[in-house]
């Protein structure tokens, strides 16, 4: 199945973009997502349990992903 | 309840007028500025970032439960992204309630839960040229 992980403020810097399309295996959780992205040339200097959000909405890192779905890594925020 | 990321400047007047009502005998507005200093360095810009859909999700959320908790009348946030420049508004927050007490209760609230849970990013840009993401705070997860 294949997900979209999105980046944002530093961790787009890391990753060197603001989105990839991983294809992982069916039943696939947020940390087999991680460990797949930090897998990626460079891509170890993601975090290994970044604060993550699914389609839109803060998830554990054991959440189940489904096909199509969006997950951002998301860095301490800073708002205000 | 008015929920919003922009990236014009902030109109707080427009602000105040969108939360207040006859009933209303109070509206506190609260605006976040950008300082020209932090931990010891001089600032001469902000660039703030947001994950746009989730942040307006994620305002309308606390404004709803702050609508809940207290007795307000109405609340309205609204926070910029983009480039600031010091003394721009980057967030103004205004809620009308009945009462005085309620409607400071409630703006100390959505700031401070703004500021630790809406996935909003900001880099200081320094008067002697190097730049910086501000170190934050890591949200709650599985909310």
């Amino acid at each position: 199945m294949r997900v979209t992980a999105v980046f944002f403020a530093v961790y787009r810097e890391l990753a060197g973009a603001e989105a990839l399309e991983v294809e992982l295996v069916p039943g696939a959780t947020v940390r087999q997502l991680v460990e797949t992205l930090r897998a990626r040339p460079g891509g170890d200097k993601l975090p290994d349990s970044p604060a993550v959000a699914v389609n839109q909405e803060y998830a554990p890192l054991d959440t189940v992903l489904s096909e199509g779905d969006e997950v951002a890594l998301i860095p301490p925020v800073a708002g205000g | 309840m008015y929920c919003a990321v922009t990236r014009d400047p902030i109109d707080a007047t427009a602000l105040l007028a969108r939360v207040r009502h006859d009933s209303d005998g109070a509206i506190v507005l609260f605006s976040g500025v950008v300082r020209d200093h932090a931990e010891g360095r001089a600032v001469s810009r902000l660039t703030y970032e947001a994950y746009e859909a989730m942040a307006v999700a994620g305002l309308e959320r606390i404004c709803e439960q702050v609508r809940e908790e207290f007795e307000i009348g109405d609340v309205a946030v609204v926070h910029r992204i983009g480039e600031l420049n010091v003394g721009e508004a980057s967030v103004a927050i205004a809620v009308a309630a009945p009462h005085r007490e309620a409607a400071y209760a409630a703006s100390r609230q959505v700031i401070e839960r703004l500021k630790k849970e809406v996935p909003i990013w900001k880099r200081e840009r320094y008067t002697d040229g190097d730049e910086a993401w501000l170190e934050g705070t890591v949200p709650p997860s599985g909310m």
